[in-house]
């Protein structure tokens, strides 16, 4: 468990990390809490040049009101202070219940939602919750900033919209409307207590009728997706559990040691299914 | 609990443990703590092939590399002879092939050692290792013991014919297969006992240092057995006298087993120390123990079960093709032989019992004992069976358990399996089944359990009641019984003890038993401490290094309490006898007169007549006026060879509820009514329960072992393997019934292992009640999410003979 030998730059500022970045070679990585990339290192699965820490800037914290009454979290935010933030807990409870149980206590602490997103592991959570939020990611390089939405960041196991000499600065997520509830619903991997298959389902109804639903699902391909599919069927009527049963269409489901694509498959209908019952309860 | 009267007699108290702090502060001192001067770190280079012919090694890269002192393969250590099996089954034919310290020809799983780099620093030893350039041939791999015996299977090993090891048996077979043929009622089964991780907390590791100025070697281990490593290191492998060889165990921290044997590693770092002369350090990373150290279980086996309508079973027959892996490890093919068919009876008078038993090799890491070793599995296939046969007769299994039961008036009781080459019968010691049992089912409402189902059904939820009424075979010896012209152990299994009480007045205990977590420094000083009236505090245990400690075999088969134990029980005997002896002398009494208890020697019927045993212990010590041949200071030694094992039971119920949908497994209330006999704490009793049953638990619904055709691992880190968390379990409801032990004077019988062996079972069972709507009969462990999922869905589908994982049928 002791990794090939590397560098380790931590950059005072964001201007020297995004100079850092400018100039980079393919063997330079980002490192963002490292909860993912040291157990990737220390097996000697990936293997880095050197390594740019940015989890103290200045830049990458905080959590903030968003305009439209959403939320604007920094890229080096721990899982910790989301789920300490009583902004948070009034604006986006999703968030918290979507990472509440992410790997342990240290993991928590040290983990980031911007690693988390940029890592993009294909059965981690949080991509499965941005996606439900309609969330969208700042990202800066010193060519400048560009603001990406979740739906289209994710393509592929670990391969993100971000480039390589872009650093994920913020995740912006919008304010629910009157009426909205939210879930995040998940059967987790007994050993790695990553998702098999976990759902975040926002719902919005009006007089008991769903007007507006948004469906993000992790763990079941390649990487977390919208599933359109369900949301569709929800928005022209269909019941909850003939909607869910969309769940992994036009997927290629994954298949391993814990779960093989039949049972995975039919648990992503169970957990979407799950998943939009409570947060429509949740919408009232 | 309540504190005896007498603050000194604390046998039977639950003292907080005197190791804790040390443990619990940090300030333990473990093997990886242990840095000496000039020492270097070695770095095993293991085989990424299964099986593979070594056409060549190039380490010429590796030697130049910074920091690196040496670099070994298997050409440099021929002179090495393998490693030694210290067990072979008992009575049969073996075809022994044990691993060297590193493979000079061939690799046979995918933790095979091939090289070994030394260096300064272990970082620079690992980038060494991975400039090493072997040249393999890939050869057949099979990882599967099943297949290993079929025609046309790879074949390891040249001397084992068919992949098989050994075959033995046990039992009856002729009045088993009579029994059998006229059963009103036979149930059979397919039944596999998955391959397990043991996963101590701490990995396995050792240093080895030589001294060339006396050419005496040390080597501390993470073992728990030292004296035995010793002999096999010194004697077996590296040919050299075995008083040359210093041998350690520092805290070590815990082992299931995994640390009894002989590794590679730890003559090979003696070896290295004497070429270098600088000390080495090895210590296994995570992936690695889980790649080379043993695992336990892996069993495929068939089951007959027969009996008649009325709930008497008649006859048990079981076929079992045990996984030995690539090679043996030090006691492997006594385990599923010795330690598991002879069990077979379990709680149960069941006339007839026959067993057969197939140790096989194959490409994968060797199994040898893990938590319970052997009795784990038997107890699975017994417990297993009885609510086999419950179901096909309809019949509630508690009832079945109760209407076979050992009646308590037929102890001491031969259940004739015991009984090996030699016909020395063994007999269960003592016994009372059907009080923990109805305590247990008490304690679980089972009686009201349909109610407790329905409220289950109102919330989604299938709830499933599972017993298992285990025994357990604990203190394992008498030696004359296990021994070589009998069960094929190739040693004793006696425990030692030595007892010296210094003029102060304080006493240190030494034993040859290890401990490992156990608590040993609490419950030998509790046995010491209350045999001489001396406060807990002013006894200090020492253990766990051949110097200074008197031999022993180790702490493994929850023994060390009912055998070591009682070897400390008899040394504060002797010193009791002499401090009569030399009270009665000071006192001018009659030795004859004397009587000992609380701390003090005194004559019978004149209590202040006496002298405490601080004084004796200065008379002893300063020796200026002992009776005429007595030998100064308070100093006794005692060896321990019982007559008989010891025979926990007890009955468990776990309480599952079952999710409809998605397979998932809650266990909501588990219930353990143990009689482990007399307890020398209840305190480390309980502990040693619940961290069993976790682990039993942890087997029916998490863990497994698994492996890809190729050999290669892929349950390789604890990102795949599950362990139990205590997130998942409830808290544990235990009971107990005290039946004592008439083996020994203390009257304990073991319970380091009971936990294990009773809650595997009781889970299994449990969730096949809460399937019993599907018609589903049997389901292999782990019980994963997805294994009970499809074993639903393949009921739905059609019902009968579906195939989970092997073995979940409809009821036919």
């Amino acid at each position: 468990m002791i990794p090939a030998a590397f560098s380790y730059t931590r950059p005072a500022s964001l201007a020297e990390a995004l100079s850092l970045l400018a100039g980079a070679s393919d063997g330079t990585k980002v490192i963002n809490g490292g909860q993912s990339l040291l157990p990737l290192l220390k097996l000697r699965v990936a293997e880095v040049d050197r390594l740019i820490d940015i989890g103290r800037l200045g830049e990458l914290q905080g959590i903030r009101p968003g305009a439209d009454g959403g939320l604007v979290i920094g890229g080096a935010v721990p899982y910790t202070a989301v789920l300490a933030s009583p902004l948070v807990a009034e604006r986006c409870p999703l968030l918290a219940e979507t990472i509440a149980d992410i790997g342990d206590v240290q993991v928590r602490n040290r983990g980031t939602l911007g690693g988390s997103v940029a890592h993009a592991d294909p059965a981690s959570d949080l991509p499965a919750a941005m996606l439900a939020l309609d969330a969208s990611f700042v990202t800066r390089s010193s060519a400048g900033e560009r603001v990406v939405a979740a739906d289209g960041f994710f393509h592929g196991a670990f391969e993100t919209d971000l480039r390589p000499d872009e650093l994920l600065m913020e995740l912006r997520i919008p304010g629910l409307a009157a009426g909205t509830g939210t879930a995040y619903r998940r059967l987790a991997q007994p050993a790695s207590g990553y998702s098999l298959v976990g759902v975040a389902a926002v719902v919005r109804t009006d007089a008991g009728r769903v007007v507006d639903a948004r469906v993000g699902i992790t763990g079941v391909g390649e990487v977390a997706y919208r599933a359109r599919a369900v949301e569709t069927a929800l928005l022209g009527g269909s019941s909850v559990a003939d909607a869910a049963a969309h769940a992994a269409d036009g997927q290629v489901v994954a298949s391993d040691i814990h779960a093989d694509a039949e049972y995975r498959g039919a648990m992503a209908v169970v957990f979407t299914r799950r998943a939009i019952e409570a947060a429509t309860v949740r919408a009232g | 609990m309540t504190l005896a009267a007498n603050p000194l007699d604390t046998l039977g108290q639950p003292l907080k443990r005197k190791e804790d702090p040390r443990f619990i502060t940090g300030t333990g001192r473990y093997l990886d703590d242990i840095t000496l001067p000039g020492m270097t770190h070695l770095v095993v280079l293991r085989s990424p092939y299964a099986h593979a012919r070594i056409r060549s090694i190039n380490t010429s890269v590796a030697k130049t590399m910074p920091g690196v002192v040496a670099v070994y393969t298997g050409a440099d250590t021929a002179e090495v002879n393998p490693l030694p099996c210290a067990w072979a089954a008992g009575g049969v034919e073996n075809h022994l092939d044990t691993p060297r310290i590193l493979t000079p020809d061939v690799a046979r799983w995918t933790g095979d050692a091939v090289a070994a780099v030394v260096a300064e620093t272990r970082a620079q030893a690992v980038d060494a290792a991975a400039a090493i350039d072997v040249d393999y041939e890939p050869l057949p791999v099979v990882v599967n013991a099943e297949e290993a015996l079929k025609p046309g299977a790879p074949q390891l090993h040249e001397n084992a014919p068919s992949n098989i090891e050994a075959q033995w048996s046990c039992g009856d077979a002729a009045g088993t297969a009579q029994a059998i043929g006229s059963a009103e009622v036979v149930v059979r089964q397919r039944i596999v006992n998955q391959r397990l991780i043991p996963n101590p907390m701490e990995t396995r590791g050792s240093i080895g240092s030589f001294d060339a100025g006396t050419g005496e070697y040390t080597v501390w281990m993470t073992s728990q057995a030292p004296h035995v490593m010793r002999l096999l290191i010194t004697a077996f492998v590296l040919g050299i006298p075995e008083h040359k060889m210093r041998c350690i165990s520092p805290d070590v921290g815990g082992g299931f087993g995994s640390k009894i044997f002989l590794y590679h590693d730890m003559p090979l770092v003696a070896w290295i120390s004497k070429q270098l002369g600088r000390p080495v350090k090895f210590v296994e990373t995570r992936s690695e123990n889980y790649q080379a150290t043993t695992h336990g279980r892996d069993h495929i086996t068939d089951i007959e079960v027969a009996g008649s309508r009325d709930g008497v079973i008649t006859g048990l027959r079981v076929k079992t093709i045990a996984n030995m892996g690539a090679y043996l490890s030090t006691i492997a093919p006594g385990i599923p032989t010795t330690l598991y068919g002879r069990l077979l009876s379990g709680a149960y008078r069941f006339p007839n019992i026959f067993c057969e038993v197939t140790n096989v090799y194959t490409n994968t890491a060797m199994v040898d004992a893990y938590r319970g070793a052997g009795r784990p599995e038997a107890t699975y296939v017994v417990e297993r069976a009885i609510d086999l046969f419950a179901d096909e007769i309809g019949m509630d299994p508690a009832e079945v358990r109760r209407r076979n039961f050992i009646p308590p008036d037929a102890f001491p009781y031969d259940p004739k399996v015991l009984t090996g080459p030699t016909g020395l019968t063994l007999k269960y010691d003592s016994g009372n089944y059907a009080p923990a049992l109805d305590r247990a089912l008490e304690m679980a409402g089972y009686a009201d359990q349909a109610t407790a189902k329905a409220e289950a059904a109102s919330r989604g939820k299938l709830l499933g009641f599972g017993l298992s009424s285990y025994i357990e075979i604990c203190g394992v010896a008498p030696s004359k019984w296990i021994g070589l012209p009998g069960e094929g152990w190739g040693a004793g299994l006696w425990e030692s003890a030595n007892i010296r009480v210094h003029l102060t007045g304080k006493v240190v205990v030494t034993t040859g038993s290890q401990n490992h977590g156990q608590g040993h420094e609490t419950t030998m000083a509790q046995i010491v401490g209350a045999r001489l009236g001396i406060p807990v505090e002013d006894v200090l245990v020492e253990h766990s290094d051949t110097s200074g400690t008197p031999f022993g075999y180790g702490t493994y088969g929850s023994r060390s309490g009912a055998v070591g134990g009682i070897a400390a029980y008899n040394a504060a005997e002797k010193v009791r006898d002499k401090a009569k002896r030399l009270a009665a002398h000071m006192l001018e009494a009659n030795p004859e007169d004397m009587e000992y208890d609380d701390g003090t020697a005194f004559v019978r019927g004149s209590p202040d007549r006496a002298k405490t045993i601080a004084e004796i212990a200065l008379a002893a010590s300063v020796g200026y006026d002992l009776p005429a041949g007595m030998e100064p200071f308070l100093d006794e030694t005692a060896y321990y060879d019982p007559p008989n094992c010891t025979y926990p039971f007890g009955t468990h119920v776990a309480m599952v509820e079952v999710d409809r949908e998605t397979g998932h497994v809650d266990l909501v209330r588990y219930i353990g009514v143990d009689d482990v006999g007399k307890k020398i704490n209840p305190l480390v009793v309980d502990g040693q329960l619940h961290g069993g049953i976790a682990q039993g638990v942890g087997q029916a619904l998490w863990e497994g072992a698994v492996y890809d055709d190729s050999g290669q691992l892929l349950s390789g880190t604890m990102m795949d393997y599950a362990l139990p968390r205590a997130s998942r379990l409830p808290s544990f409801e235990l009971d107990e019934t005290v039946t004592p032990s008439p083996v020994n004077p203390l009257g304990i019988k073991g319970a380091g292992e009971a936990g294990t062996i009773g809650s595997a079972a009781a889970v299994v069972n449990a969730v096949v009640d809460a399937l019993s709507d599907f018609g589903i009969r049997h389901i292999d462990m782990p019980l994963t999410d997805q294994t009970v999922w499809r074993a639903m869905r393949v009921a739905e589908a059609g019902g009968a003979g579906g195939d989970v994982r092997g073995a979940a049928e409809g009821r036919a």
